[in-house]
């Protein structure tokens, strides 16, 4: 610090021995140490609390389960695992339920990509400053606002007598309906009861998390090469294909990693719409809270954990994590 | 206008600008319309006078409903308990994302990565595991559920949302004005009072109000941490959901969660927007 004789006299001293200053210059001279203490608390919390909790989690996965007690051995075993994923009585169901869920997420995740994919580019391509405000909050409101009433107005729509059948009456396509629920593997009894409508559910939800990283990798498209690929000949069709998608495909796996990650984690829309097979969600919630099999509810919750580690790591390879 | 008279230079598609394809503007609109629609719908059940089914469209319209939902004393409760919750994490949220973000932003050690992946993984991770993970640790070290649990649960995963905004502010903020403070002779503190305080105050407050409009809404988590008598509006609407016979109450208290966190909402979408230009 210079001790400039123009500063005015007014600013406090600059050598003064208050303890305030003390410590500030202390501070300022160990840059690591202010750093330190500014990540001390944060850190704290999140390694105790959250890989704290994490990690109980996991050892419980190692406990047993004692049926005929409903009592936790606290002692290390594979019980559980061998009882989730062998025994011929349990793992079946839970194989099931961990093959639906991941195929459900894979569907939610690409139908989001198609039907979000056109949005973000026309946000980031076309719309003027003004619209491309609206649109983005148009994005955002329904993103951010109550997950669990736009959970309930699907109840609404996809009910027996509610908006969907009406619309569908109107257009004459209940045959097309029919002819959907009838399907083996994606119907159900009716839309408010099938995978169609669990999928419909997920993909409205979810969807808003794939827009905006599409249209912030689309945003950084340099013009410069869509300029080269047009002036070098190639059809508008020709350069988004070949120039553009490429180019932004890192953003859509950004989003597919919300899309897929929440998909599989969720057991509140499987339990509020939906066929009464579980997904992997559901099916923890229930080992959990009325058997009160914690070793086994751990197993099954480190199953995404595991699935979410194997995506994230093909994820950065493709480069999405400089798109988030 | 001038800001439309120059879109072009920024468009890659200059001379096209005018004439996006149809069909990118139909599949536009559909997206938005599939986004938006549902949003209406619940709007117009709560004015429906059909209490037994979901049909549509509503034989009539009425507005006794709102006063049924508005002497419901349990609404009233889970309502009051949301808000408290919601404030104490984002309140928690704030001070530890605010520091988070600082500490990240100052630093260039190779642990940056590791830092900013804990921050984000409460939320990147499926919700059911950060539920259960925080479920099974309450249950090993014994602590009663109850206010407590529901608020260190939310705090944990509100802390990325602060962060997120407070570090966008600071890669943006010239560092040579810090400098500047402290060689003229203001203290560390001064200088955060001063200098770093104004200049991050719309990104704290928009960060505490998504942070907010989060912890108020969250349920896959709550339902693992919440103890018995602690019901929260989402959980009231999630049990809500099966009682058919309350239908039009749930209605109601569906559009006006959907207004309150419109509120928070819109207004950090300002403050953000207005600091960017």
């Amino acid at each position: 610090m210079s001790t400039d004789p123009a500063v005015p006299a007014t600013n406090p001293p600059l050598r003064s021995k208050s303890p305030i200053r003390l410590i500030s210059n202390f501070l300022y001279r160990h840059s690591c140490l202010a750093t330190a203490l500014l990540l001390l608390l944060p850190m704290l919390w999140l390694v105790v609390i959250y890989l704290g909790s994490l990690g109980t989690m996991m050892l419980q996965s190692f406990y047993t389960y004692n049926r005929n007690t409903a009592q936790i051995i606290e002692e290390f075993s594979l019980e559980a695992y061998k009882e989730a994923f062998t025994d011929p009585n349990l793992s079946p169901p839970n194989k099931d339920a961990i093959k639906r869920t991941v195929r459900m997420a894979a569907a939610v995740t690409i139908a989001a990509a198609i039907l979000a994919f056109p949005l973000a580019y026309y946000m980031a391509r076309y719309a003027g400053p003004k619209m491309k405000g609206a649109l983005y909050l148009g994005v955002m409101l329904p993103l951010w606002s109550s997950y669990l009433v736009r959970v309930y107005a699907w109840k609404l729509i996809l009910a027996k007598d509610g908006v969907m059948t009406w619309f569908l009456e109107k257009l004459g396509l209940m045959p097309v309906l029919d002819w959907l629920l009838d399907i083996e593997g994606i119907g159900g009894n009716s839309l408010s009861t099938s995978y169609i409508g669990v999928f419909l559910v997920f993909l409205y939800v979810w969807m808003p998390y794939m827009v905006l990283p599409i249209n912030a990798a689309l945003e950084r498209v340099p013009k410069s090469l869509t300029e080269a690929s047009s002036d070098l000949g190639a059809r508008p069709w020709y350069t988004f294909l070949r120039v553009i998608l490429p180019l932004s495909f890192p953003g859509v796996v950004a989003g597919s990693i919300f899309t897929f990650s929440l998909t599989l984690g969720d057991y509140i829309i499987p339990s509020v719409i939906g066929t009464s097979s579980y997904f992997l969600g559901t099916l923890v919630f229930t080992h959990r809270g009325t058997v009160g099999n914690w070793p086994l509810a751990a197993v099954l919750t480190l199953v995404p954990v595991v699935i979410m580690m194997v995506y994230l790591s093909v994820a950065k390879r493709l480069g999405a994590f400089d798109a988030l | 206008m001038r800001s439309n008279n120059l879109a072009f230079l920024r468009n890659p598609f200059a001379q096209r600008a005018g004439r996006s394809p149809l069909f990118l503007k139909v599949a536009t609109f559909a997206a938005l319309l599939f986004l938006h629609f549902p949003i209406g719908i619940i709007v117009l059940y709560a004015f429906t006078t059909e209490e037994r089914t979901y049909k549509f469209p509503p034989p009539g319209l009425t507005t006794e409903w709102f006063k049924v939902a508005y002497e419901r004393q349990d609404f009233w409760d889970a309502l009051i308990l949301s808000v408290k919750v919601a404030a104490a994490s984002s309140g928690i949220a704030l001070v530890l994302g605010t520091l988070c973000a600082a500490g990240v932003y100052r630093s260039r050690f190779f642990g940056k990565d590791v830092i900013s992946l804990l921050v984000v993984l409460p939320i990147a991770l499926p919700g059911i595991v950060t539920a259960i993970a925080l479920r099974s640790a309450v249950r090993t070290i014994h602590i009663e559920y109850g206010f407590l649990t529901i608020v260190i649960g939310h705090a944990t995963f509100c802390i990325v949302i602060v962060y997120n905004n407070v570090i966008a502010r600071f890669r943006r903020t010239a560092h040579s004005q810090i400098e500047a403070s402290m060689d003229l002779g203001a203290s560390v503190f001064q200088t955060f009072r001063f200098v770093v305080l104004p200049h991050i105050a719309s990104a704290l407050l928009a960060g505490g109000m998504l942070a907010f409009a989060l912890s108020f809404d969250e349920i896959v988590v709550t339902n693992f941490t919440a103890g018995d008598d602690q019901t929260t509006l989402p959980i009231w609407i999630y049990t809500q959901l099966f009682r058919p016979r309350d239908r039009p109450v749930t209605n109601v208290a569906a559009v006006f969660v959907i207004t309150v966190t419109f509120i928070p909402i819109l207004l950090a979408y300002r403050m953000t927007r207005e600091a960017e230009h």
